[in-house]
Order: C-alpha cells, then sequence, then structure tokens
C-alpha cells in the first residue's frame, strides 16, 4: 500500500518559532519516507540537542533522542545491533560540527548505513544565539561582540576528506527538492551527510530567508556527482553562489 | 620439600616476563598446584624493570606474599632492585658472565644465561625460557608439564620457536636439577586431579568478565583502549565471531558509551570498558543510561590518578567517584568483585539486573585484580541463568499503543525492542511523559523521578549482593574492605584464626548494604578497614550510610597491590 507523509504524522506539539526553517525539513523528511515506503516501526530518528533534535518526536518513527553531540555514536550502535531498522539522524550545525565533531569524522570512516541530515543555521538557536561552527567570520553575536572571529567550516569538504560516500547541500525552503535528496541519501548504502541551509528567524538576523534565496543554484543535469575532484570544489563553494543538490555520491545514482 | 614458594622473575620490558609467567602458571597449574601470580609492569614496552612473581602452594593462596623464596634476575640492573625483596634463605639467580660480574654476593648463584642461549638458539631472547625450565627443575617438577605449557604458550608461532623454547626449558631444567638448592625448594607433591572431573582454570579478572560478558549473552561491546581495561577488549575480540558480537573500537570513550546505549535500545545486551580517566569521560552517558533508562553494563578497571597516573597500576580510589558520577538522581549497581570468579559471576548478573532494572550496572575492578592470575575451580554458567526482560519478540507483534516510560509499582516499564513491536516508541534525555514526549510538566516531572530512583531503588535494595562475612562473631577485629583485596583479607584471617580476626567483604557498593552492615559491624570490638587509597573511601561510605565508625585504616596508594605479610604485620599489633 502506497504511504503517504501523513503516515508519519505524530500527535506531539511542535515547539520551534513561528517561522523557523525547520518548518521545511520535517515536510521533506516525511515525503521521502512516504516514497520509500518505509513502515514506522522499522525506522529509527536519533538525535542530539539543540532545535534539530527535537525533530524525531515530530514524526511518527522510533525515537531515540539522546545527549548534546552525541547523537552519531548512538546512532551507529543502534545500526550495529539491529540492521533492520533504517536510522536517520536529524541534529544540527552545533550539534554535529561542534560537540560532535570528533564522531563525525569517524562515523564518516566508520561508513555505517546511516543518514545524516543537519539542519545548519549557522547559529546557536537552542541556547539563544551565539556563533556556531558554520557561522560566517564577522558576524556579531552576545558573546562575539567583535564578530566572530574563527573561520567558517565547510563540512562538505570535511566529509569528502574524511571519506564519505554520500554528500549533499539542500535549503529548507525547497521541501520538494529537499526531499529527493533525502530519499536519496537513505538509498545510498553506506554513511551520507545532507547539509540543510536552514534560516533561524530568532537568532540569526544575517542568514536569512532572502539571504539564502540569493545565493543558492541548484546543481542541474551536466553536474557529475560521482568526479570526487569536482565534488570538492562544489564544497568549498560559498559567498555569492551556494550549490545545493547532490555534491557527491560514490555509487552512480 | 616445601609446601609453598614465591618466585619473582624480573628483567626489563621486552625480555618476556609477562610470557615466562604465563608459561610458569601452565606448569604449577597442570603439576597440580595451588598458584597467585601479580604482573608488575611499566607504562613502557621496552627497557625499564618488570617482574612477574608467582605464589606456588600445596593449598589454596590468594595474595601475593612480601619476601620471595626465588628471584630470577633477566638482566643486571634487576638485582639491585629486588634483592631487599629476598626471603632470608632465598636465592637470587644471576648471569655472573653475561652482567659482567666480578663476583656474586652469598645470596646469589650463577646461570649463564646469555651463553646458554646463545648455544642453543642463537639469540638471547630465551634467556627468560631458560629460567622458567630452571624453575621447574629446582623445584622438581615434571619436565613433560614444561613441555605441555611451552606447546601451549608458543603452538601459534613456529615449530622451529616451538622447539627452541623446549630446548632452551630442558637446558635450564638440568641446570635446575643440578642445583644445591633443588634440596631446599623442591615443593612437596601437587594434587593428583581425576580426569572424569572438570580441570581447574587459570584465571584472571580480564578473562573472568569477558568469558562471563560472553556468557550472558554480551552481543555488543564498544570501547576505547585503556589500561588496565584493554585486555577484556583483546578477550572478546578474539572470540566476537564464533559467539557473533559486534566490537567497535570508539573514537573516544564518549563514543563507547552512547555506541553501547545506542545498541542496547536497539535490542543488544551491551558493554563497554574503561579506566578511571576514562570513566570520566562516560559520566555523561551513565546519566543519559539513567534517564532514557537504556541498560547498559560499565567496567571500570581502576588506576591510580588523578588524570593519567600510573597507567599500568593499581588503586581503589574510584569508589566514590563511581557512585555518584553523572548529574541528576537515578539509580545505579555498582558491583566490586573480590576475585577472578566473583568477576565471573557478577558479569553475568550485571547484565541480568541492568536489563531488569533499566539502569547502568558499573563492573568496579582494578589493575591488580584485572592482572592477577589464580587457579579456580571450573565455572558453572548455569549458575546464572540469562533474564533478558524484554517483551518477547512474539509478544512484540501484538503491541499497540506502547508506551516506553508506563508508570508502573516497581517503577519498570516492559521494555520493547525497535521493530520488533509493531509500534513506534520514544526515548528521551529531557524529561518525558510516559510516551517519551519532551514536557515540562511539574507533575509529571515528580513521577518521573519516583520511578527512576524511588521505585527502581525499591527493588533493587532487595537484590543486593550478600557481603562476605568470615568469623565475625566474637571477633576481636574485623577487617572490611571491597573489591580486589577479598584474597588478602581471606589469608590474613586465616592466618590470624586464632587471634580472633574476622572480615567482611563487599562485592556490591552501592546501592550501599546497609542493612547487611548494620547486622554485622553494629557489635563489633574493632573494625579496620583495608583499602588501596588515600582516603579510606569505603570507611567513609559506611559511616556515611550507616553512622558506623572504623577503629583504623590501612592505606596503600603507592600504586601497588597489598601483599599478605604487610598486612599481617600491621594487623598483629592490634590484637
Amino acid at each position: 500500500m502506497a504511504m503517504t507523509p501523513n503516515d508519519f504524522k505524530s500527535n506531539d506539539p511542535i515547539a520551534w518559532c513561528p517561522g523557523c526553517g525547520n518548518f521545511g525539513i520535517l515536510p521533506g523528511l516525511k515525503q521521502a519516507l512516504a516514497k520509500l515506503g518505509i513502515q514506522p516501526k522499522d525506522l529509527l530518528l536519533v538525535s542530539g540537542i539543540g532545535q534539530a533534535a527535537k525533530m524525531p518526536h515530530y514524526v511518527r518513527a522510533n525515537c531515540f533522542n539522546g545527549l548534546h553531540g552525541r547523537s552519531l555514536p548512538v546512532a551507529a550502535g543502534a545500526k550495529l545491533a539491529n540492521p533492520r531498522l533504517t536510522v536517520i539522524v536529524t541534529t544540527g550545525d552545533g550539534d554535529c560540527y561542534g560537540e560532535g565533531g570528533n564522531h563525525l569524522i569517524h562515523n564518516i570512516r566508520r561508513n555505517i548505513d546511516m543518514t545524516v541530515i543537519v539542519c545548519d543555521n549557522q547559529i546557536y538557536g537552542l541556547t539563544k544565539g551565539q556563533a556556531s561552527p558554520t557561522s560566517d567570520p564577522g558576524m556579531v553575536t552576545k558573546v562575539q561582540p567583535e564578530g566572530v572571529s574563527a573561520q567558517h567550516l565547510q563540512p562538505l569538504a570535511l566529509a569528502l576528506a574524511a571519506g564519505a560516500g554520500f554528500v549533499a547541500r539542500g535549503f529548507s525552503q525547497d521541501p520538494e527538492h529537499l526531499a529527493g535528496l533525502i530519499l536519496a541519501a537513505i538509498k545510498y548504502k553506506g554513511f551520507s551527510l545532507i547539509d540543510v541551509l536552514q534560516p533561524c528567524v530568532s537568532f540569526n538576523k544575517v542568514n536569512t530567508y532572502e539571504w539564502y534565496s540569493k545565493r543558492v543554484y541548484k546543481l542541474d543535469a551536466s553536474y557529475k556527482p560521482t568526479d570526487l575532484n569536482a565534488a570538492f570544489a562544489r564544497s568549498l563553494e560559498w559567498g555569492d553562489r551556494i550549490p545545493i543538490g547532490i555534491i557527491y555520491s560514490r555509487s552512480k545514482l | 620439600m616445601a609446601n609453598e614458594i614465591s618466585i619473582r622473575i624480573t628483567g626489563e620490558a621486552g625480555q618476556g616476563t609477562q610470557t615466562i609467567g604465563d608459561v610458569l602458571c601452565r606448569i604449577f597449574k597442570a603439576a597440580g598446584y595451588h598458584l597467585f601470580a601479580t604482573q608488575d609492569f611499566m607504562s613502557r614496552i621496552r627497557g625499564g624493570n618488570n617482574f612477574f612473581e608467582i605464589r606456588v602452594s600445596t593449598r589454596p593462596v590468594h595474595s601475593p606474599r612480601h619476601k620471595q623464596d626465588l628471584i630470577l634476575c633477566l638482566d643486571k640492573a634487576s638485582i639491585d632492585i629486588h634483592k631487599k625483596d629476598r626471603a632470608t634463605d632465598g636465592v637470587m639467580f644471576a648471569d655472573k658472565s653475561g652482567f659482567k660480574l666480578d663476583q656474586l654476593e652469598d645470596f646469589m648463584a650463577d646461570v649463564p644465561f646469555d651463553e646458554t642461549a646463545l648455544r642453543i638458539a642463537n639469540d638471547k631472547l630465551y634467556a627468560n625460557t631458560i629460567a622458567c625450565g630452571l624453575i621447574a627443575g629446582i623445584t622438581g617438577v615434571e619436565f613433560s608439564f614444561v613441555t605441555a605449557s611451552i606447546k601451549e604458550v608458543f603452538g601459534r608461532k613456529s615449530e622451529a620457536v616451538v622447539q627452541n623454547n623446549i630446548n632452551a626449558a630442558r637446558a635450564g631444567f638440568e641446570l635446575g636439577m643440578e642445583s644445591p638448592h633443588k634440596e631446599m625448594f623442591a615443593l612437596a607433591p601437587g594434587a593428583k586431579f581425576d580426569p572424569m572431573a572438570h580441570a581447574p582454570l587459570l584465571l584472571d579478572g580480564s578473562e573472568a568478565i569477558a568469558s562471563g560478558a560472553i556468557q550472558a549473552g554480551c552481543t555488543f561491546y564498544s570501547a576505547y583502549p585503556m589500561s588496565p581495561s584493554t585486555n577484556i577488549m583483546n578477550i572478546i575480540a578474539s572470540r566476537s565471531a564464533a559467539h557473533a558480537i559486534v566490537v567497535e573500537q570508539a573514537e573516544d570513550e564518549i563514543a563507547a558509551i552512547n555506541m553501547a546505549i545506542g545498541a542496547s535500545f536497539a535490542g543488544s545486551r551491551a558493554m563497554t570498558s574503561t579506566s578511571g580517566g576514562g570513566f570520566c569521560l562516560m559520566a555523561e552517558g551513565v546519566s543519559l543510561a539513567g534517564m532514557t533508562e537504556t541498560p547498559v553494563v560499565i567496567v571500570d578497571a581502576q588506576r591510580p590518578g588523578p588524570a593519567t597516573g600510573f597507567p599500568t597500576r593499581t588503586e581503589q580510589a574510584d569508589l566514590d567517584f563511581v557512585i555518584s558520577a553523572g548529574h541528576g538522581e537515578f539509580c545505579r549497581i555498582v558491583y566490586a568483585p573480590g576475585s577472578p570468579e566473583q568477576a565471573y559471576y557478577l558479569t553475568m548478573q550485571a547484565f541480568n539486573m541492568a536489563e531488569k532494572y533499566q539502569i547502568p550496572v558499573i563492573i568496579l575492578t582494578d589493575q591488580y585484580l584485572q592482572d592477577s592470575i589464580t587457579d579456580a575451580a571450573a565455572l558453572d554458567p548455569a549458575r546464572i541463568s540469562t533474564e533478558r526482560h524484554i517483551i518477547s519478540k512474539e509478544a512484540s507483534a501484538m503491541i499497540t499503543g506502547y508506551k516506553r516510560y508506563a508508570l508502573t509499582d516497581t517503577g519498570v516499564s516492559p521494555r520493547a525492542i525497535p521493530s520488533w513491536i509493531n509500534d513506534v516508541m520514544y526515548a528521551d534525555s529531557d524529561e518525558h511523559d510516559e510516551d517519551g514526549h519532551i514536557t515540562e510538566d511539574a507533575a509529571m516531572r515528580k513521577q518521573m523521578v519516583q520511578k527512576r530512583l524511588h521505585k527502581k531503588l525499591h527493588g533493587l535494595l532487595a537484590e543486593i549482593e550478600k557481603p562476605t562475612a568470615v568469623n565475625v562473631d566474637n571477633a576481636e577485629v574485623i577487617l572490611l574492605g571491597f573489591g580486589s583485596t577479598l584474597g588478602i583479607l581471606q589469608e590474613t584471617t586465616q592466618a590470624l584464626e586464632k587471634k580472633k580476626v574476622g572480615f567482611v567483604h563487599l562485592s556490591q557498593v552501592w546501592p550501599f548494604p546497609s542493612n547487611d552492615m548494620l547486622r554485622l559491624l553494629s557489635d563489633a570490638r574493632m573494625i579496620i578497614s583495608i583499602e588501596n587509597n588515600a582516603q579510606g573511601q569505603l570507611a567513609k561510605l559506611l559511616r556515611r550510610e550507616t553512622g558506623i565508625k572504623v577503629s583504623k585504616s590501612i592505606l596503600k596508594y603507592d600504586g601497588r597491590p597489598f601483599c599478605l605479610d604487610c598486612v599481617i604485620d600491621i594487623v598483629k599489633p592490634e590484637l
């Protein structure tokens, strides 16, 4: 029987701010799950802490919402223990690239079959607006009043360097496109990473819907995601133009 | 004829004192003796000074002695380091020509290790096997036991290596047979084994815990290597294929415990092991297991801290830490096995209790217990049956409307495995409702705290592992200890039995067995705690939980284990 996004509807009330970029990611995820046709009982969503980490509660699926930064080891343990489970991690730039950075590197190396969706709003939302590893230099926050001095982490390039076999970037304002990325990532047999650009309407006054909309462009059919060198180049493209789509896939799609 | 003998082999790291210690244990066990062997090694791969010490006896022995009857030096530096530990009539063997010594002191005997090793195998490294043969010759053990043990230990190496070792041992054996010391150190005959009965085992703490875990059906083990816990990982990994165990070397201890928790949530029996420093990193994960009510078994094999401390030595200073590690209030069990045998059964029990109460269970051991080898009666895996306390696969298919944290009288909610049940489940590190969804409701918070803490504790208190109590009634002095000091307590009590000494040993330190302690110690005339730490942490815990004060604490915190004679010497003047 064909499934619909509604089959993954949870009754837990959503606690995100009105207008949160996560509201675009959640339907993209449910669409992908419906297309995949998986039973909720065979699905496990794992998360750590942050706004993105609340997402598993808003999906009808098994959920383990653990500690800040530690979603990946929990997901890896669960998948190794129970391979029947399709394992998806919903995490954020602080959770995955900051607190849990070491786990990201080593779980890419482990290459266990799981999909990691990073809701990347370039700021810490739950702690009310400090810099994250992907904050652009110069961004002024309460903790960085002179502007962020550290470099912007390029998570896709980091993933490629660690040997990730599937790397993509999505944008929360385009759930249809994102759903396609998530579906391809789940179908990829191995570790897959999707960095999803997602405005934080409460605390990030720089990287707004408008800011992203002006910059993102979709990779077209001429782009060959199996070419690692080309993927490195696109993974580092940031500024006036930001590519979204499948940046790299080791196996043909 | 001797009924008991203590022997030490010492040399640089890399000279094979551990390997040859392993051979010696097998020889003496096969020859029908009881033994207790300890290892003392430095945190280095080559050089320095290491030693292997074995106490062999015609009766069961559980602790090391202070003075050694035979000391075999494989290098020159060992002579000065170890001569103070020689028994009054003890003999120290050294290689006069090999070490370029002008003369030997009167308590020394010459063994041409280098010259013999070069002649037989063209390699000085065989000195350790010559020493092994020498010991067998002096103590009067049959050479067939030597050959068999060498084949067991070196069997995986080439035939030439095995043969060279046998030849080297034979040469040493002949030197021993000719030795004038043979008369004094020849052992009374060992026991003859009934070939139909279960043969005794050689067991150390690492082997015991690994075997217990495998027997208990552990199917997931993740850890980061850290002395002295690493051998558990080595042993489980070596048997992982045969027992379908996933073994994953984690990037750090934080990952190790979180992976174990994820695996447990998904249906495995999961374990991780570490030492104090790694356990510090796991503390948040212990709290996560408490909050999400996910069973997990954690081994803390203690070594001296703070920080890196003594990586290869022993201490019992994590007691205060492990009973309270992890923020917030939740239940846990901390077992402190006193012998490899206890470690085996308590590890099996740890898995059952972790799943029964859905809590973290910690096994608190230390380098001394992990690395000490002793003979043990055959283990009985049937003594503790595997009890999973989960909703069975068959019953799972019928489940709908499942609540992971359903409130019950016992505090324990029926535990389902994701993908087995025909429903979904939510587990959360945030405070949550019965469904597992995040809540900030005050009344629900209170109920959940009572579930995790008060209600579960009620059950745990009824299942406390009883302390071992010997000669407690009418004792003038009761010795008190936990964990690895059991053997010391036993043998000190035996030695001073006529002077009315008894002992109480705790193999579970949390929840604290307060009722048992009050029953056993309330009327005690004098209590002396014996602990490998600098504060008397058990004595403090006893006072905190029961109000009972010990009269005195014998504390050792130099990184070395207690030895029997030293404890007897301290206790005796109190009588």
